[in-house]
Formats: structure tokens, C-alpha cells, sequence
């Protein structure tokens, strides 16, 4: 039986066999080619390739880049660019873009490789390709890039050139001082290729996490950590940052969350809904799991009057200078989040809280006059018995600034038993709760759950009497 | 019709039924003007195509379980099991499964086959259609022993590796003997690394043609090394009949452990083993 589905596999494909064995010997009629880009893979090689131009980002020393006719890999000349000193006036940092606004077909390469060194061992913060002062549409970024003294090839991995049909981004870099001192790399043979050893590709999003996330219709959620990997000839496995572009979304419920090609999910109904994405066909790691609990319901709207209060956050109030709402303190913090739209409503939502601080010194605030802390909470996930919100007063006392010693600060706690889910929790706090030594210049408010609380919303904070 | 054409005619064979994978190679062969004298024995002796879902042919295959000495004299970590989970022919391939698992006391699972005691040979063409796993630490290969190895222990029974790999070098194999006078450090060896392409993304012919003359070494249409009689330092032992081995190690002086990076688990598929005289 075999040997009968054989023959009659060769009847069928021997009109195919031919034609590829014909392919050798004459191309085929122009007729059937489509237009196409350049497909000119040279960047760099001994001057600009055509079409190339040079634009550095502002705020970058202008002059960072420059053509080096001394030191090069090979051929007559090479790119060198100088990193600057910290503080130098021309610019903070170095970091351009090399466009070909002509735009490339490169969807018969796998990688952009050059070869690389540098007058001391550093690590160049971002390079890469894609970006053209447009949409970056597909922007690709290897991070933290290490190089030596030794010239080396380096390859940064396209992570699905069919999608290069017309890049204008050929090549691009940001690099600031290394421990604040400024240095020169230069970069030689900087092209496009076609490797054939680019593989195993690995993409991921939320960097190959499995997130999920309580939330309301109206919101929307950005994905980010979208990367591909790839291992290499080498048998170095190498990560770079992906523009949303290169990836395929899919909610399993578009009624609940929909995707846009940017990455940008929208809660449109109630219900949970998990995101997926693939990239060139491969499944990405990690997902996003939403579960939306409907309507977004405001938190009630503060009926004090104005003479009495000193918002520090609230729709309902003209509020005082803020600072920030999310401090970012390195290296502790885990809170993302802030200040947020909701449904026209103005929210602050942390997510992935520990702590978080909010701070207004610009200038401190005199409680004397007031009594009470006024916030609106509302906690979006199932409380256990050990979870618990701390409140936290800063004054940085008559120095009027951080430290020197006579900063005092405060805190109440809410157990598990006085919290609910789900709904929003007025909390009325007097502010002798706080034991604070001084009151008359405050600065900061913080949130404290230690992580047993990961997301929480909040409104009207305010004080009062 | 000359060796030349017998030759190219087995491949075209097999091209016709891998037209998908193969039709590069084609328009490479007819556009090249020069053709290489690869094989010269076309005698089928045995052949295993993988065709019958299940366990591996009993008749053919027989099993090495367990660590063996020192993790089979090479400090390899894996514990070998005839487990499905291991070890399976599903839809036309052999596929071996290397697991990160915690198993008898050994961290990793995995499987070696060989025929000892159901098909030896002296002298042959032995081939076989593979394509390799990947990532730091994986040692796949496809290889012979004297059949003989009971009762005159390695190295003396001889050792003939048609494909070694190791997992963080995706494109280049190497192709060894081991005897009396040239082993392990010693042997004599050579390896062939693939341009533009590596051995993990798609399948290739690892091959010997072995007469008492030589041992010839072939990638795909590629005839890259060839070992005589006159090229060992020893005695020349392969002039008996061998077993196949073909196995998936994990770690090991050869190629060094896995290491954070390396995905698991591990697959090495074999489309087919064939044995010509």
C-alpha cells in the first residue's frame, strides 16, 4: 500500500519538481513580482547606505555621532559616537535615530548584526531599531547591551521580519555616562542579514506572567513586557523588547475586554475575559486575566464645605499643590499606579501595593486648624484574615523639609474585619489617632498593605474640621 | 547506472516525500556542478520508519534503564526510563523526551535505545534522519558499540559516534571513533558545522559508510571526514559486527549541565533508521 501512495504523490508533484528545479535556471517573469521596498540591507558599512539619515533625540549631545576614519573593524571607516560627561552643557546623554524615510522591505533578513567596541567596558542602556520619530510601529530594543574593548558581532534578532514590509527605523541607541563618566563606542558592518540560525522563538507578554486584575468598564489597561527571544548560532539566548504591533491580541470574551493592535485593552462589560497574543504564530507566555466588575460607582461625593477643608485629592474640592501620587521609592517599592479616569471620574489606583506614598511639599500643608483625615478606599479582591491597610501622616517638621531629624510621622491601621470588598470604605480618622509631634507641615500620605492588599482605589482624601 | 546517479536517485526518493523540508536541497543539487560520491552501499538490511504509533519495534530496540556507572561513565544526570513519557513513536517519528523531573533520585529523565542482541552488523551504511533538540546542557547521539563490549570492555570493543551534539553549539555535530590507544580525550574526531542553518529546526541524514578500508562521516549530501586504519594511534577495531545506540543524555562531562536558560523539556525526533550493506 505504501509504495502505491508514493508513486502516486510523485504523479502529483511532478509538475511542482519541475518548476523548482526550473526556478535555476531563469527567473521568473517580472509580470508576477509585486512591487516592493528596497530591500537593501546595508546600514552602515563604510558611509551612510542610501536613503540614511541622522537625527539625535533632544536633550542628546548633538554632536555625539560622527564618522571615523582611523578606527574602523574593516573597510574605511566606521561610526563613532561619544558618550558625554555628567554635566557636560552639550547634552545629558547620547542617543539618535537613522531613518531611511524611502522605508526598507527587510522581510528576507532575521537580524540586524554589527560589529562593536569601545574605548572601556560599558553597557549601552538601549539599541536597536524601528524607531522613526513616528508611530515606532515596530520598535525593537535590545536593554543593557554589554561591550568590551574587543571588537565583537553583535545581533539583535528581528522578532518577525514579515512584518518589515516598508521599516523607515534602521537603526537607533540612547547611552548615557557610565558612573557618570562619558566614553566612546564605535559600531562598524552595521546591516541587515539573514542568518538562518535565528531560532527557537520564545515571545512573552507581562515578561512571560500570568497577571490578572479586578477592574470597571471605561478603564484602560496597557500591556507591556512584550518581548521575543530567540537563541542564536552562539547558543546565547537573547531577549529584545517588542512593539505591541508585532503581536496578535485575542480576548476569549470581546464583551467583557477588547485589544487594540497598540497593546491597549478596554473594559467594555462586565464578566472576565483572559488576553492571549501570539507573535509570528507562537504563543506568547503570559496572559491577562480581567475580571470586570461592571459599572464603576464613584465613591460618594464629599457634601463639607470648602471652608473647611484642605483637599489633598477630590473632585468635589479645589485641591492643594501635589507632588506626586506614587513616590516609585526604590528599591522597596512594588506599587504601580495613580491617578486614573474612570468614567469621567477622577480615581487613584494602585496596583501590586506594599506601600505608596503621596506627597505635597511644594509647599507643606499646616493641619493646626484641622481635625480629621477624610478617605474614600475600595479594595478590588478577596480580604483574607491577615490583609490590612495603614494610614501614614508625614510632617516634616519646622526645617519645612525631609529629615534633619525632626520629621515625625504616624499611622492607623485597618484590620481584615473592618474592610469589605467591592465597595467603598469612608474612612473619617481624627488626626490625634496619628501621635504626630508636629502637624503644622505635612507632606505625605501613605498606603501600607505589605503586599497582603494588592490593588486598591482611592478618592477624596482630604482634611478637615 | 553509475554510484553517482544511484545516489542522487535515494535522495530524490526521499525528497519526494519530504518536499516540503527538501526542495532547497534540490535546487542546490541541480544547480551545482559539483556532486560528491557520498554512498556507495544501497543493500537495505533493516530499516525502522517509525511508522506504528506506540512503543518502539521490540524486535529492534532494547532499552539501557537507570544511571548506569557514574551516570554511564560520562557524569551525565539524566535517569533513563522505557516510559511513554520518554519514550514514543507517534505519527511517523521516534521521539525521545528529555524531562526536568525529580526520578529515582535523579534530577532529569530521559531515554537510550539501542539493538544489542537483536540486529549487530560488521560493515554497512548506517543512517539515520534526526532533528536535534536544544539549550545548554542537552547531549543527544546516534552510535555504535562493539558487540563484544561484554566480555572486552570499552574502549577496546570500540565505539563508533556517527552524531554527537551538544545543545549550545545548534549547528555543528561531530563524528568520532573511540578504541584501544584513542579514546575519549583521545579520539579521534571531527566535527561539521552547517552554514546558515542549525541541526534544531529541522530534520538531517547522519550517516557512516564503514568498510574494512575506512569509516566515512556524512551530513545530508555532505561527505565531511573519513577515518582509516592509518589515522588511529591503536589498534583498529572495527572490524566486528556493532549495535545502534541512539539516546538523549542531560548534562555530563561532554557538554556540561543545563543551566537557568535551557527549556524543557527536550525532544529528539527520528524519522527513520536505516542499515545498508
Amino acid at each position: 500500500m505504501k509504495s502505491i501512495k508514493v508513486i502516486s504523490i510523485r504523479i502529483a508533484l511532478f509538475g511542482f519538481m519541475s518548476f523548482i528545479l526550473s526556478n535555476c535556471e531563469r527567473n521568473l517573469s517580472g509580470d508576477v513580482e509585486f512591487a516592493r521596498f528596497s530591500t537593501n540591507p546595508e546600514v552602515f558599512i563604510d558611509g551612510f547606505s542610501s536613503g540614511l539619515q541622522y537625527f539625535p533625540f533632544q536633550g542628546s549631545k548633538l554632536d555625539a555621532f560622527s564618522v571615523d576614519t582611523e578606527i574602523r573593524y574593516s573597510g574605511s571607516s566606521s561610526m563613532r559616537f561619544d558618550v558625554p560627561n555628567f554635566g557636560d552643557p552639550a547634552g545629558a546623554f547620547a542617543g539618535a535615530i537613522f531613518p531611511d524615510n524611502g522605508g526598507r522591505d527587510l522581510t528576507d533578513y532575521d537580524a540586524l548584526t554589527f560589529w562593536a567596541k569601545a574605548s572601556q567596558s560599558a553597557t549601552i542602556n538601549e539599541i536597536g531599531f524601528g524607531s522613526d520619530f513616528g508611530d515606532n510601529k515596530f520598535i525593537v530594543t535590545l536593554n543593557n547591551m554589554r561591550i568590551s574593548t574587543a571588537w565583537t558581532k553583535y545581533t539583535i534578532p528581528i522578532p518577525d521580519p514579515s512584518r518589515l514590509v516598508a521599516e523607515k527605523g534602521l537603526f537607533w541607541y540612547a547611552e548615557g555616562p557610565e558612573d557618570g563618566n562619558g566614553y566612546s563606542f564605535w559600531i562598524d558592518e552595521l546591516k541587515f542579514e539573514k542568518l538562518g540560525t535565528v531560532a527557537q522563538p520564545r515571545p512573552a507578554m507581562f515578561n512571560g506572567i500570568d497577571e490578572s486584575v479586578e477592574t470597571f468598564i471605561g478603564t484602560n489597561i496597557s500591556i507591556d513586557g512584550l518581548t521575543q527571544t530567540f537563541n542564536l548560532a552562539s547558543g546565547q539566548n537573547v531577549t529584545v523588547s517588542a512593539a505591541p504591533s508585532y503581536f496578535t491580541f485575542k480576548s476569549s470574551n470581546v464583551d467583557v475586554a477588547r485589544v487594540n493592535e497598540n497593546g491597549m485593552v478596554s473594559i467594555v462589560g462586565s464578566g472576565t475575559a483572559k488576553i492571549t497574543a501570539l507573535l509570528a504564530g507562537v504563543r506568547a507566555q503570559g496572559s491577562l486575566t480581567i475580571n470586570s466588575v461592571g459599572t464603576f460607582v464613584p465613591a460618594p461625593t464629599p457634601t463639607r464645605n470648602p471652608a473647611d477643608v484642605i483637599s489633598v485629592f477630590s473632585d468635589a474640592y479645589t485641591n492643594i499643590p501635589v507632588d506626586f501620587y506614587n513616590g516609585f521609592f526604590a528599591p522597596f517599592q512594588t506599587t504601580l499606579g495613580g491617578a486614573v479616569n474612570i468614567g469621567g471620574e477622577n480615581v487613584i489606583r494602585y496596583t501590586q501595593l506594599n506601600f505608596v506614598a503621596t506627597e505635597f511639599k511644594n509647599p507643606t500643608v499646616n493641619l493646626s486648624q484641622m481635625t480629621h483625615f477624610h478617605v474614600d478606599i475600595q479594595i478590588q479582591e478577596p480580604i483574607n484574615p491577615g490583609d490590612f491597610i495603614s494610614i501614614e501622616l508625614g510632617d516634616f517638621g519646622p526645617n519645612n523639609a525631609f529629615g534633619g531629624g525632626d520629621d515625625s510621622s504616624g499611622r492607623v491601621t485597618f484590620t481584615s474585619t473592618s474592610l469589605t470588598r467591592n465597595t467603598w470604605i469612608s474612612l473619617d480618622i481624627p488626626l490625634a489617632q496619628f501621635g504626630l509631634a508636629s502637624r503644622n507641615n505635612m507632606a505625605q500620605i501613605f498606603f501600607i498593605s505589605d503586599a497582603t492588599i494588592s490593588t486598591l482605589l482611592v478618592d477624596n482624601m482630604y482634611f478637615y474640621k | 547506472m553509475n554510484q553517482r546517479n544511484q545516489f542522487k536517485l535515494r535522495i530524490m526518493n526521499r525528497i519526494w516525500l519530504r518536499i516540503s523540508s527538501a526542495c532547497m536541497l534540490v535546487a542546490l543539487l541541480s544547480c551545482s556542478d559539483y556532486e560528491q560520491t557520498v554512498t556507495t552501499m544501497n543493500e537495505l538490511v533493516i530499516q525502522d520508519e517509525f511508522d506504528t504509533n506506540g512503543a518502539p519495534n521490540s524486535a529492534i530496540w532494547g532499552y539501557d534503564i537507570g544511571t548506569g556507572t557514574n551516570g554511564w561513565g560520562n557524569n551525565e544526570l539524566q535517569y533513563y526510563t522505557d516510559r511513554k513519557e520518554n519514550v514514543t513513536v507517534q505519527n511517523g517519528y521516534l521521539i525521545i523526551t528529555a524531562r526536568k523531573e525529580s526520578y529515582q533520585g535523579s534530577p532529569y529523565t530521559s531515554a537510550r535505545l539501542l539493538t544489542k542482541g537483536k540486529f549487530e552488523q560488521a560493515y554497512g551504511r548506517f543512517e539515520a534522519r534526526i532533528r536535534l533538540p536544544w539549550g545548554q546542557g542537552m547531549w543527544p547521539a546516534f552510535w555504535m558499540l562493539g558487540a563484544d563490549i561484554d566480555t572486552n570492555p570499552w574502549p577496546a570493543a570500540g565505539e563508533i559516534d556517527i552524531m554527537e551534539f551538544r545543545g549550545q553549539e545548534p549547528s555543528t555535530v561531530l563524528g568520532t571513533v573511540h578504541g584501544p590507544g584513542y579514546s575519549a580525550g583521545e579520539s579521534i574526531s571531527k566535527s561539521y558545522t552547517l552554514k546558515n542553518d542549525r541541526f534544531d529546526t529541522g530534520f538531517h541524514v547522519f550517516g557512516i559508510e564503514w568498510t574494512p578500508k575506512y569509516v566515512n562521516f556524512y551530513v545530508d549530501d555532505v561527505l565531511y571526514n573519513q577515518i582509516t586504519p592509518a589515522d588511529v594511534p591503536g589498534e583498529w577495531v572495527f572490524n566486528k559486527p556493532f549495535f545502534i545506540l541512539i539516546n538523549l543524555a542531560v548534562g555530563g562531562s561532554f557538554v556540561g549541565s543545563p543551566n537557568s536558560e535551557t527549556v524543557f523539556p527536550q525532544t529528539m525526533l527520528v524519522d527513520y533508521v536505516r542499515v545498508y550493506k
